[in-house]
């Protein structure tokens, strides 16, 4: 029986190996496939799912796009972590 | 299926390609569920289309931005080039999932078809409990052999759903199934409420729950979804017979999903063949995205301009599209009718009475599915 995945700032999220999450060339859109599910990300979702490489954890993630966007550490924080934790919960992120 | 998606917005002119292909390979089984969502006239093996074609089709699907394909049934493993398939949809980018009744499935095959890229694999289960499984579909010692090939599935590393077909005569076991699901490492459980048209339509008094017996498993599956999050996802199909609106049947017809039966014929759902006027183009005629644009089939129900009136200024068209087509023709003769799941059809009240009715009588024997 697995257990549900908690996301924290020191995660290190990563797509499952049957999540495939890629770009479709005839629609240029950016997709993550799923069994029975089709998520279509937002940009700065996509940005996100970009670096959740099973490498970076959460915390460097947080970071560079608070030196990216020179927002606020607390805010980028805290809606990564709502994301993640919905995609994990989704059964889409390994942690 | 669910998919959570934005779509670019659609003009008249353009109709957009499909989201995922449901390929049928074949409609043997050695199964007979009652309830079985194939036509009730199949096609034989001999008319089945070959691996090559199958494979012009999927370059043809890929090539107009479909996403996934489903292998399905019948039973899509009693072709011997399942393996040849998987790997040439994964080289070209479609995301494979495998729809079976698993008890032709070996340890060995099951790991030959991860090699080749399958990305997911879907078993049905008839019920929990292994005796009343095996006279649901018909096949002694299923039940057993399918679990078995469910750990076969997870040890492999491939996700494995629990696909459950509930009903009056198994419906009782729901929260058994939802452990089994959970036991068998399970990432997905859909409780399908079985759906009638074609077999299901023949025995649907034997299988149509009453109403209380539907709001139980509600509760249980909303209790189940809230305790096992991030565990186990549950999907729920709930039999529209009790609904007071239709479902959204296949996301809109024509809309995101095309059905490719054994013999190549292109349907818009896969129970499309049971409504006798409409006719339906080959693969072995014409391109997948030329019959997607204008096969009469298609165009037939696409939109909201064929609908009648409660539908056509209905302010839910566009949310569920005219619901099933299939249930519309099946239930009034009319394939154009409102369906009667929806109250504002004039056969609501009549039909789902009748419906009612048989779900508080004793259920009758089964019409097990068979070729021929």
């Amino acid at each position: 029986m697995s257990a549900r995945v908690i996301i924290a700032s020191v995660s290190v999220p990563a797509l499952p190996r049957h999540v495939k999450f890629h770009f479709n060339k005839q629609r240029e859109q950016w997709v993550i496939l799923a069994p029975e599910r089709l998520l279509v990300p937002d940009e700065t979702s996509v940005e996100i799912l970009q670096m959740c490489d099973g490498k970076a954890s959460v915390d460097s993630i947080v970071g560079k796009l608070v030196e990216k966007y020179a927002a606020p550490h607390d805010v980028i924080l805290k809606d990564v972590m709502r994301m993640l934790q919905d995609l994990a919960d989704k059964g889409f992120l390994v942690a | 299926m669910t998919t959570m998606t934005k779509t670019k917005p659609e003009t008249a002119s353009k109709v957009q390609a499909p989201l995922a292909v449901l390929a049928e390979l074949s409609h043997r089984c050695p199964l007979q569920c009652p309830y079985c969502s194939n036509p009730v006239q199949l096609e034989r093996a001999s008319d089945e289309l070959d691996t090559q074609a199958w494979c012009r089709v999927m370059d043809e699907a890929a090539a107009m931005g479909v996403y996934q394909i489903h292998f399905s049934g019948g039973e899509p493993t009693v072709r011997k080039d399942l393996e040849d398939l998987v790997k040439h949809a994964n080289d070209i980018g479609l995301y494979t999932n495998l729809i079976t009744s698993a008890v032709l499935l070996t340890k060995e095959r099951v790991e030959k078809l991860a090699e080749q890229g399958m990305n997911h694999i879907q078993i049905s289960f008839q019920d929990s409990e292994a005796a009343n499984a095996d006279r649901i579909g018909n096949f002694k010692g299923g039940h057993k052999k399918k679990i078995e090939v469910a750990g076969y599935v997870r040890a492999a590393g491939l996700p494995l759903t629990v696909n459950a077909v509930m009903h009056r005569q198994n419906l009782h076991h729901l929260e058994d199934v939802i452990n089994m699901a959970v036991e068998l490492d399970a990432e997905r459980l859909e409780v399908a409420q079985v759906q009638y048209y074609g077999w299901a339509l023949k025995n649907r008094a034997a299988f149509m729950p009453t109403y209380e017996q539907l709001s139980w498993a509600t509760e249980v599956v909303e209790k189940a979804r809230e305790s096992l999050k991030g565990v186990l996802v549950i999907d729920y199909v709930v039999p529209d017979y009790y609904a007071r609106r239709p479902k959204v049947c296949m996301g809109g017809w024509g809309r995101r999903f095309i059905n490719i039966n054994p013999a190549g014929l292109v349907l818009p759902c896969h129970a499309a063949e049971s409504i006798p006027s409409l006719k339906f183009d080959s693969v072995k005629d014409h391109s997948l995205a030329w019959i997607w644009e204008n096969s009469e089939a298609f165009r037939k129900f696409r939109g909201t301009d064929w609908m009648p009136e409660p539908c056509r200024s209905c302010d839910r068209r566009e949310i569920d599209w005219g619901g099933c087509r299939c249930q519309a023709f099946a239930l009034t003769g009319d394939e154009s009718a409102t369906d009667p799941a929806c109250e504002l059809s004039p056969h609501h009240e009549e039909i789902f009475g009748l419906a009612s009715d048989e779900a508080h009588k004793e259920p009758p024997p089964f019409v097990y599915r068979k070729i021929g």
